[in-house]
């Protein structure tokens, strides 16, 4: 039966499922999401399962030639398909095995078995189908994402920052970790959490990706100031990073 | 002669994905097993290279749900091996944040992906018309947990605040306070919990097994201790592999494990079978109500051991606060500790059994070697035997009834699949 209100569904591929747990997470405040949404499939949370949907949130990244079958598929049915958080959004964690030789990371892990186990380089969904909207972090933030639904019913751009975290953690008047020497990629890294890590006395691990224009020139400043190279930080960023820096690197040649 | 085809792609409600297979032909069957077919996410392999300070920070991506077990045992294995001495106050938060995450996975686990087999419902969401004040309660207890979390680490998932050497932010005694209160509150919800879950009509079903367990002299163990077993067996947590003994199997992304028998189980159910007399009165109490008397040996029991382990922790939480508030909390650098050459493994109890990370550094901190055994993967040979017992005392019900039968079983286990299938190393040092 149509009950008019847009059907949702949740899908994921690998990842922690700690962003379809936010999901989950966000009815403690907001149970009447479900007044303005249908979903429709969610194996993490529901058996009921509905091909019929709108609207697809897909959280992990791409490391399987089934995982694109299963990718498209989605795109097929969805009217709008968004990345629920760094997996999908940026490749994230997973793609720190791409700095390793593939064989070598099936090996280590499968040893002799390792031809039963099929894998390749992790890469964001964004990188194997059209993706109209992001939800950036590991994990999403629980607001955040609220805010992003809300802008999807109202066929309005989801509202996704393009400023660093360095504005929100100002705006809650922590100390910069700069001054009591930590190195923070709050810079230029993409705000939203509210600078959630730094004022919690943890440094920005960049989990909401690059910013669209990051200042390169005053982020040097910066860390020409706490005596550290632009490699020193780089080499950080590749914790959620990874694909996007390797991708960089692959234009520049 | 009954003919059975079951295969469920992806089985619903649990964490992961997974799949059961089952085929009988004329009475014979001739396949009956748990498939675990998550992507496989190799993290022992990719955190060669990195330095100690991110390994807790990366291998709580292990996890959406037990991100904070998975931080502490890395943290338990790098301050191991950097010889780190942990405040008391450290050591307090550290159980906090751990028993929050116990009530938060184990709510999560009971009310949103169990009980609605009981209560006849594909999932939560109809409950909340037909069983409001039960979708009440489990949401705000899920609140209290992660907010519990909140406070010390900032959030449940992905812990920001968990270092080497303790916290990068100590929570505020009013925050204390004003968790701790709705801790008290949340007893009613306890109650109301046990009384729920004390008259679901559990499946019939007994399995004797070896069930493994940590085990500490002064409490109910949950963080490092000895590793026991049923089967008399004691070991320290550096032996880990003399229980664990890891096998590839075909048609898994998780490895399976044995010990005394062909099998073991490790979650609730195991601590509460090995440390029951530890349990706080009111948890006692409640195991009693929920007819859950050492050694149970029915698996499907684990769902209501989870309840048993929510209100030890809802009590042990509010005693925490109290010793915590009685000593006065003060903000604290991280302990110092010398970054050297060295290895160390770490254990938790984690939400779904026993843990163990293992790390090896170089002299600069840098980790050169890496090995997780996840709960999730310990269980599966044990599942897989039970289902192959389970199977012939059902086999003359509708394919329906076997197959809801048999979800349930894996679900009990409340596998968390993407921790299986992240990755385990075959050989180590």
């Amino acid at each position: 039966m149509d009950n008019g209100k847009p059907k949702v569904a949740f899908f994921d591929f690998a990842c922690c499922e700690g962003c379809q747990l936010t999901v989950i997470d966000s009815l403690q405040t907001h149970l009447d999401l479900l007044d303005a949404i249908e979903i429709v499939q969610f194996r993490e949370a529901m058996s009921e399962k509905g091909e019929n949907y709108q609207i697809a949130f897909i959280e992990g990244s791409c490391t399987r030639q089934e995982d694109e079958e299963r990718l498209h598929k989605i795109r097929d049915q969805a009217d709008i398909v968004v990345a629920l958080g760094a997996c999908a959004h940026l490749g994230g964690i997973n793609a720190l095995k791409n700095l390793h030789p593939l064989e070598d990371v099936r090996k280590w892990v499968y040893g002799d078995k390792a031809a039963w186990y099929d894998t390749y380089p992790a890469r964001p969904i964004g990188a194997v189908i059209e993706v109209d909207a992001f939800i950036p972090g590991c994990p999403i933030d629980r607001e955040e994402f609220v805010r992003v639904v809300k802008a999807l019913l109202l066929g309005t751009k989801p509202p996704i920052p393009d400023y660093p975290v360095c504005v929100e953690c100002k705006l809650k008047e922590n100390v910069c970790l700069f001054d009591l020497g930590k190195i923070c990629l709050g810079p230029v890294t993409r705000a939203g959490c509210n600078a959630i890590c730094p004022s919690y006395g943890a440094a920005c691990e960049g989990c909401r990706g690059l910013i669209p224009n990051p200042n390169e020139n005053a982020m040097k400043d910066v860390l020409a100031k706490a005596g550290l190279t632009v490699e020193e930080i780089m080499s950080r960023f590749t914790m959620f990073n990874t694909y996007q820096l390797q991708e960089r690197m692959a234009e520049e040649e | 002669m009954t003919t059975l085809n079951v295969n469920v792609h992806h089985v619903t409600r649990v964490e992961g994905h997974g799949s059961i297979v089952v085929d009988v032909k004329n009475g014979e069957i001739k396949e009956c097993r748990f498939e675990v077919v998550e992507a496989p996410r190799f993290f022992e392999a990719f955190v060669r290279g990195r330095p100690y300070s991110e390994l807790s920070h990366i291998t709580s991506r292990i996890c959406g749900i037990c991100a904070v077990g998975h931080a502490t045992a890395s943290l338990e294995a790098t301050e191991k091996a950097m010889g780190v001495q942990l405040t008391e106050q450290a050591t307090l938060l550290r159980k906090l944040m751990f028993h929050g995450e116990i009530i938060d996975s184990h709510i999560l686990h009971t009310y949103y992906l169990v009980a609605p087999d009981f209560l006849g419902a594909g999932s939560v969401i109809p409950l909340i018309e037909t069983h409001r004040d039960a979708v009440l309660l489990a949401l705000r207890v899920k609140k209290l947990s992660g907010d519990l979390c909140a406070i010390i680490g900032g959030r449940h998932t992905h812990p920001c605040a968990l270092t080497v050497g303790g916290f990068t932010h100590t929570p505020g005694e009013r925050e204390l306070r004003e968790i701790q209160a709705r801790l008290v509150d949340a007893r009613a919800d306890m109650d109301a919990s046990v009384d729920l879950f004390a008259s679901l009509p559990w499946p019939e079903f007994e399995r004797e097994t070896e069930y493994v367990s940590l085990h500490k002299d002064d409490e109910y163990a949950f963080i490092g201790g000895t590793v026991v077993t049923s089967d008399g067996f004691s070991y320290p947590i550096e032996d880990y592999k003399q229980v664990t003994n890891e096998e590839c199997v075909p048609f898994s992304t998780a490895k399976w494990t044995h010990h005394n028998r062909d099998a073991y189980m490790v979650g609730a159910l195991a601590r509460l079978n090995n440390n029951h007399d530890q349990l706080h009165p009111r948890a006692q109490a409640a195991a009693a109500k929920l007819g859950l008397r050492p050694i149970v040996t029915n698996p499907f029991l684990n769902s209501a051991a989870q309840v048993v382990e929510m209100v030890h922790c809802v009590e042990d939480s509010i005693r925490i606060i109290d010793e915590l508030l009685s000593r006065g909390v003060q903000p604290e650098a991280p302990a110092p500790f010398k970054v050297e050459a060295t290895e160390a493994v770490g254990s938790c109890d984690v939400p779904r059994g026993i843990l163990f990370h293992h790390y090896v550094y170089d002299e600069d901190g840098i980790c050169t070697r890496a090995n997780c055994i996840i709960p999730t993967n310990q269980n599966m040979a044990n599942l897989n035997a039970d289902m192959k017992v389970l199977l012939p005392q059902i086999l003359d019900r509708p394919q329906d009834e076997v197959r809801h039968l048999l979800e349930m079983l894996v679900r009990a286990y409340d596998p968390c699949i993407s921790c299986s299938a992240h990755c385990l190393k075959v050989e180590f040092v």
